[in-house]
């Protein structure tokens, strides 16, 4: 018996239930004692209520409620994602209305009553998980837009000393001094503007040193969820970002940096 | 017969809704104070080559600020004027406040020449956080943009935001809405096409609602009575999507809650952050646009 313990964690899943297939495999495979969701099952993706059964009444996986959950479980009329630029509202709406449309009431009452935290205790560390940032669900915490000093504002004010979140869907990681650290797991729902049409999650190992976090690639099969997302008449762009690994819309929430690595 | 116009032209009854500040996210630097290369019709400080109400801040106390939020844990600065770009130190400023966040600059983008454009790309490529150059453009044609921001302006402004893109970044485009129709779709399709024309495939807009106070009092009128905010029209949600329970503005005078009110008499805070970080009372007409448009200054 190995000292290692080992975690995964994800966020994302914006109906992709193939990809999220894919990652509960892959986290399973590889020994993960407990799989973290953070959230944002909706959104994207052809046919919601496919991931449920993969989500749901699962003994190893612990799901916490996104902004999008949140929408979705209280049937409000958008998914609050907090873009500003009427093109990316203008397909944001449509697929919040499909999601809508197409989750059953059992599903949305599921959502609507989800954790919006989860705190552990790894290896001696204070470890907090939430969506966006620990003080508000829709916050952006991209890479290039995050100081090291605002990260250990967020630490201290929530008591923590490793912090997962997601919403951005583009992963990064950050170690600051002490051992303490930020992790942005990104989405396994959709490809994180890399040219790749795998996508990734956190994996955790942790032991008598600590907690250490690596990502992990995750490949699917994009090319029937893009058949999928066509069948069900799904904006073309979408379905694009998910064969070319390139993100079409959504891009002026982006940052400028994290922009200028991809195409659009 | 009643006139129904008298019950909203009226001022709302009650005392000004009080704001706390509840994190210092944003810190906004007058880095050029009031003096500006332009004079803007619309401009809510009335910055000009003559407006040294605010003069130029000195690189030490940019820093002092900068790192004085830092320690408080900001999350990003903004730096405007004026014309942040005639300041002599500018690029010793922009360097030093990157090295503790993202960055954004505010500019007419008249004095961005060919070597400007080259360096700022070149921090936009090498520098550890975000750095966005923000360019401000009133209409899609000379006619439209040359009647608010003067004579000659949008070729000028085009040409500083072409060469910055050709050297690699891609700035903002930011357009106050004093031509209302700019910001409907078909408004923001003229910019699309302009911006095109120009090689600007990727285009970045925002839009900003006029504030009714400095030059654009006298350009589009003023505030009536009623628009001003009472303590019961604000929920929690409303208090917290106000930039300015997130944010402070530094000029060479001190401290001052917004970008917009550094000319309102009695908004000054102090002479330091630390004087600044009490709660603030949204009692100037200015704070209704705010409220009432949802304006935030941010990126």
């Amino acid at each position: 018996m190995s000292d290692v313990r080992r975690f995964a964690v994800f966020g994302g899943v914006y109906n992709n239930f193939l990809s999220l297939e894919a990652t509960l495999n892959d986290a399973r495979a590889l020994g993960c004692e407990a799989i973290y969701c953070l959230g944002d099952m909706g959104g994207f993706g052809p046919q919601p209520d496919r991931v449920f059964p993969l989500l749901r009444d699962v003994p190893d996986l612990f799901v916490m409620q996104g902004n999008y959950d949140h929408s979705i479980g209280n049937r409000l009329e958008d998914c609050a994602c907090g873009y500003t630029d009427p093109r990316d509202n203008y397909y944001a709406q449509i697929s919040y209305d499909y999601t809508l449309a197409n989750t059953a009431d059992a599903h949305k009452d599921w959502l609507r009553d989800l954790p919006t935290e989860f705190r552990h205790t790894w290896a001696g560390q204070r470890v907090l998980m939430a969506h966006g940032s620990p003080r508000q669900v829709n916050e952006f915490l991209w890479e290039s837009m995050c100081p090291d000093a605002f990260l250990e504002h967020l630490l201290k004010s929530y008591e923590a000393d490793v912090l997962f979140v997601t919403h951005t869907g583009i992963p990064w990681k950050r170690e600051l001094e002490g051992g303490r650290q930020v992790i942005n797991v990104g989405a396994i729902g959709r490809p994180a503007n890399n040219g790749r049409t795998s996508v990734d999650y956190a994996l955790v190992e942790v032991d008598a040193q600590g907690v250490r976090v690596d990502f992990r690639e995750v490949e699917y099969d994009h090319e029937a969820l893009a058949a999928l997302m066509r069948e069900e008449e799904l904006p073309e762009p979408f379905v694009e970002t998910i064969l070319t690994g390139w993100w079409t819309t959504c891009l002026e929430v982006m940052p400028a940096r994290e922009r200028a690595a991809g195409v659009y | 017969m009643i006139d129904l116009n008298l019950a909203i032209d009226r001022p709302p009854e009650g005392p000004a809704p009080e704001l706390e500040l509840r994190h210092l996210d944003t810190l906004w630097l007058q880095v050029t104070g009031t003096l500006c290369n332009l004079a803007c019709r619309h401009c809510f400080i009335s910055c000009g080559p003559k407006n040294e109400s605010h003069p130029f801040m000195e690189l030490e106390e940019v820093r002092r600020a900068v790192e004085t939020a830092a320690a408080m844990g900001v999350k990003e600065f903004y730096f405007t004027g004026g014309e942040p770009f005639m300041h002599p130190q500018i690029r010793e400023m922009i360097a030093l406040t990157l090295e503790h966040g993202p960055l954004s600059i505010l500019t007419n983008g008249v004095l961005i020449d060919e070597e400007l454009a080259a360096w700022l790309a070149e921090t936009f490529h090498n520098a550890r956080y975000n750095f966005d150059v923000r360019v401000s453009l009133d209409g899609t044609t000379p006619e439209e943009n040359d009647a608010i921001r003067g004579r000659h302006t949008f070729e000028k402004i085009l040409g500083g935001a072409v060469r910055l893109h050709e050297a690699g970044l891609n700035p903002v485009f930011t357009v106050t809405t004093c031509h209302a129709e700019l910001a409907e779709s078909a408004g923001r399709q003229r910019f699309f096409d302009l911006l095109a024309e120009r090689g600007i495939t990727r285009p970045r807009l925002k839009f900003l609602a006029p504030f009714k106070i400095g030059r654009e009092e006298r350009r589009g009128g003023a505030y009536e009575d009623f628009e001003r905010l009472s303590e019961g029209m604000l929920d929690e949600e409303a208090r917290a999507s106000l930039q300015c329970s997130s944010c402070r503005m530094v000029t060479a005078k001190g401290v001052y809650p917004c970008p917009i009110l550094i000319e309102e008499e009695g908004a000054r805070m102090g002479d330091t952050l630390d004087d600044a970080m009490g709660p603030i009372k949204l009692d100037h007409p200015a704070c209704y646009t705010c409220f009432v448009e949802g304006v935030t200054c941010r990126t």
